[in-house]
């Protein structure tokens, strides 16, 4: 309790406490959102709120250069990745009422008690810890890259090499599924109906264009 | 800053993210649901880096470091996984991880048991769904 009264008290928040939550709130909201809704494409529009919310709070944890990164990973490449696949598995643009599947009740029932567990948990570890956000920046760009190429240089390279293994992966399914298809295409025409196929070979035609690029 | 804001914060991002890999059907969903807890995971690391970091006199940058190594595997995860999902899609025309149960063992199919070949499965499912 003597620690509890050493550090400033949970009624008299900062300004920057203030900002933290009301942004906290509206990453909360917008991930709830992107789970909960019928619209496959509203998902992944939230889910950009939630991800650059998330910015927001590493701005305000003075994390500058992940706050960016994150824009620049996340929203800038991440998402559109996402809407990409929901284009090309010809996602319904309205509401899809198989979104949810049928456990959503036990689904539920697991998160809200691991939800209940956690926040129980960490509460009550570090309620008597301070964050001290004042004087010098803990996450500018200069002291992330003197941290990153001082000491995890070797995992950064090592990290290069598991980016590049993983294009060269995504190469190989996306070529080796086309070659498979396009073998399989005339059965996949006597097995389905015509419209599915043109429909098939127009998308088909579209991967061709995505993979040449 | 109270430290409770960020870890609670983070604790709750990740449980919306079990909620929606356990609850979504269809598989691009679960991949942004995988996507909320990575980013749970990247809070709390940020949180605590800053927090270390001012009470510890030399400090690796641990935390902010691994949020990095996180973010870029991320980003090769979700490469990787929309490519599966894309191949699925295009063998099966369906996303749904419900109706994809090749792996399970059902009672009245019998032959399934013994047909490990991958193509074999496949072409079975494919009779399977056009009869």
């Amino acid at each position: 309790m003597s620690i509890a009264a050493a550090g400033p008290g949970f009624l008299s928040p900062t300004g920057v406490e203030i900002a933290f939550l009301l942004v906290g709130l509206v990453t909360f909201g917008a991930a709830l959102v992107t789970v909960t809704t019928r619209q496959l494409v509203h998902a992944a529009l939230w889910l950009v709120v939630a991800l650059g919310g998330l910015a927001v709070e590493y701005l305000l944890l003075t994390a500058e250069f992940i706050a960016w990164v994150q824009v620049l990973i996340y929203i800038g490449s991440v998402v559109v990745l996402i809407l990409f696949g929901l284009m090309l598995t010809k996602a319904p643009i309205g509401r899809s009422p198989d979104a949810d599947s049928g456990n959503r009740g036990v689904a539920l029932a697991v998160a809200v008690a691991a939800a209940v567990a956690l926040v129980w948990v960490v509460v009550d570890a570090f309620r008597t810890t301070w964050i001290d956000l004042d004087g010098t920046v803990a996450g500018s760009t200069k002291v992330t890259g003197e941290s990153l190429f001082r000491n995890w240089v070797l995992p950064f390279e090592a990290l290069s090499v598991l980016l590049l293994a993983a294009l060269v992966g995504a190469i190989v399914l996306s070529r080796r599924a086309k070659a498979d298809t396009a073998a399989r295409t005339p059965q996949a025409q006597g097995d389905r109906s015509t419209g599915r196929s043109t429909d098939r070979s127009a998308k088909d035609a579209k991967d061709t264009k995505e993979g040449s690029r | 800053m109270h430290l409770a804001y960020p870890a609670v914060l983070s604790a709750l991002l990740f449980c919306t993210g079990l909620y929606g890999v356990l609850a979504r059907r269809n598989a691009i969903l679960v991949l942004m649901s995988v996507e909320l807890m990575l980013n749970a995971v990247n809070l709390n690391l940020v949180a605590f880096d800053v927090w270390l970091s001012r009470t510890a006199a030399e400090t690796l940058h641990s935390g902010q470091a691994l949020t990095l190594f996180t973010i870029a595997i991320a980003a090769a995860e979700i490469g990787i996984g929309l490519a599966i999902v894309l191949a699925v899609h295009r063998n099966r025309g369906t996303a749904d991880i419900d109706r994809l149960r090749d792996a399970a063992e059902s009672p009245d199919d019998s032959d399934d048991g013994p047909d490990s070949d991958a193509a074999g499965a496949r072409a079975a499912e494919k009779a399977e769904v056009t009869a």
